[in-house]
């Protein structure tokens, strides 16, 4: 289907995008690669009035080392995002994650911002930013600013963006020493994830001395697994990471959709978890 | 309308469009290239599937007006001086197409990855097609086809 009509703007500098979003009032809408806002738009579930392309802000785009962290701008893409040498330690969750958004065709046009900013909680780049305490850099009328991801993505399809900010980057710490791991479940090829699970590790000689754990689509937002990742501290064996992910069960019951009943969402967390967790911490023997 | 400049298949087109007319659109009804297909229209299919400054893109799910300043190719373009691309011919000697719809977006999903990866495995070959769909489920001469080609294009 054909899109409602709309005006349209190219944006030659970020603030040239912040002022025209401002104009264009609060039916006006950023558009990067598109590969969020166009299918919906295409089906007619969002009809802006203004779309203000920002895909020309070179600016936003590239992978920058910052020593202890990495900086992601928002308009590099999940292709460019998955190749990035400098997204090492438990930051290369990030990569893998963009390596398995979609396809490669969506890859090559989808954004790391755009991603964020449509706050799907069926996405996978929530869950990893989440998992890694990353940052998300927001530009607005008032200046810039960065939001934690855990208050980034307050509902479905809701973040703490406000009207007329964009979204420019985050800041992702790069966990030297730790390893990580996306895992999730579906269907069929480029179906979301009926539950995603994205798992950064310290493995020590001791067993795993640290792990972050977010969860995709478990439920309106990407979620944590603080109980799991306190039951992991400590753990070395099959059987006590078997023992820890059943600590799942401690977060509020998940959604059922066509896809999977609550029980089978609940199921499929403590599979993925633990395969996340013994591929993060790279040690075959305890994976399945 | 907005004024869109646009370099395919080595040709560069001026022209007016509304900001809400699909890339695919555009090709298939103001350029009059119909080798590229609309197929699921809901970025699944992969049947509109062209090469955008080079890299592989499912054209529904671009705008016109994105492209503006961007050099396109579609299946059309991937003959050179008459001869046919590696890639049209192991499709063509592999019997890589029952019906033919999925087609020129497998050839040109295929064309962009082969630039990417020149020698791939069988594996890596079926990843790169995840986003192109053919319903008569001839999956495994298309295969046969991109493994052929790049066998071709490497010696």
């Amino acid at each position: 289907m054909i899109p409602a009509s709309f005006d349209y703007e190219r944006a030659s500098s970020l603030d040239e995008a912040l002022s025209l979003l401002a104009a264009g009032g609060e039916d006006a809408r950023p558009l990067a690669g598109g590969h969020s806002l166009l299918p919906l738009m295409r089906l007619r579930l969002a009809r802006p009035s203004l779309l203000v392309d920002i895909g020309g802000l070179d600016e936003l785009r590239g992978v920058h080392d910052d020593g202890d962290s990495v900086t992601i701008g928002a308009l590099t893409t999940h292709h460019e995002v998955a190749g990035a040498a400098a997204l090492t330690g438990g930051s290369g969750l990030i990569a893998k994650v963009a390596g398995g958004i979609g396809d490669p065709q969506v890859r090559h046009r989808g954004t790391l911002g755009g991603s964020v900013a449509h706050a799907d909680p069926a996405s996978d780049l929530p869950a990893a930013l989440l998992a890694l305490d990353a940052e998300v850099t927001l530009a607005g009328p008032g200046g810039t600013r960065s939001v934690a991801a855990a208050d980034f993505f307050i509902g479905p399809f809701m973040s703490a963006a406000d009207d007329g900010e964009i979204v420019t980057g985050v800041r992702v710490p790069k966990q030297e020493g730790w390893g990580s791991a996306y895992q999730k479940f579906q269907r069929r090829a480029q179906d979301w994830a009926i539950v995603g699970v994205a798992a950064v590790v310290n493995w020590t000689d001791s067993g795993i001395a640290g792990a972050a754990i977010g969860l995709t689509n478990m439920g309106g937002t990407p979620l944590r697994a603080r109980a799991v990742e306190a039951a992991l501290t400590g753990t070395s064996e099959k059987a006590q990471i078997l023992e820890a992910v059943s600590k799942v069960s401690e977060l509020e019951t998940p959604p059922a959709d066509e896809n999977a009943s609550s029980e089978y969402r609940l199921h499929l967390a403590q599979v993925l978890i633990a395969r996340a967790v013994a591929e993060a911490a790279g040690c075959p023997g305890m994976q399945r | 309308m907005k004024r869109i400049s646009v370099t395919v298949n080595g040709v560069r087109h001026e022209a007016d469009v509304e900001p809400r007319t699909l890339l695919v659109h555009f090709i298939r009804e103001q350029l009059e290239l119909t080798g590229t297909n609309v197929g699921c229209d809901t970025s699944s299919c992969g049947a509109c599937t062209i090469l955008m400054n080079g890299q592989s893109a499912k054209s529904c799910t671009v705008l016109a007006v994105q492209a503006d300043g961007a050099e396109v190719t579609t299946v059309e373009g991937l003959v050179s001086n008459g001869d046919w691309h590696p890639v049209q011919k192991a499709f063509h000697e592999q019997h890589g197409l029952q019906c033919g719809f999925c087609t020129p977006g497998m050839m040109m999903a295929a064309v962009g990855y082969l630039d990417e990866n020149p020698s791939p495995t069988e594996d890596e070959v079926r990843l790169a097609l995840e986003g192109n769909l053919c319903r008569c489920t001839g999956y495994h001469n298309i295969v046969k086809a991109v493994l052929a080609a790049a066998d071709d294009m490497g010696s």
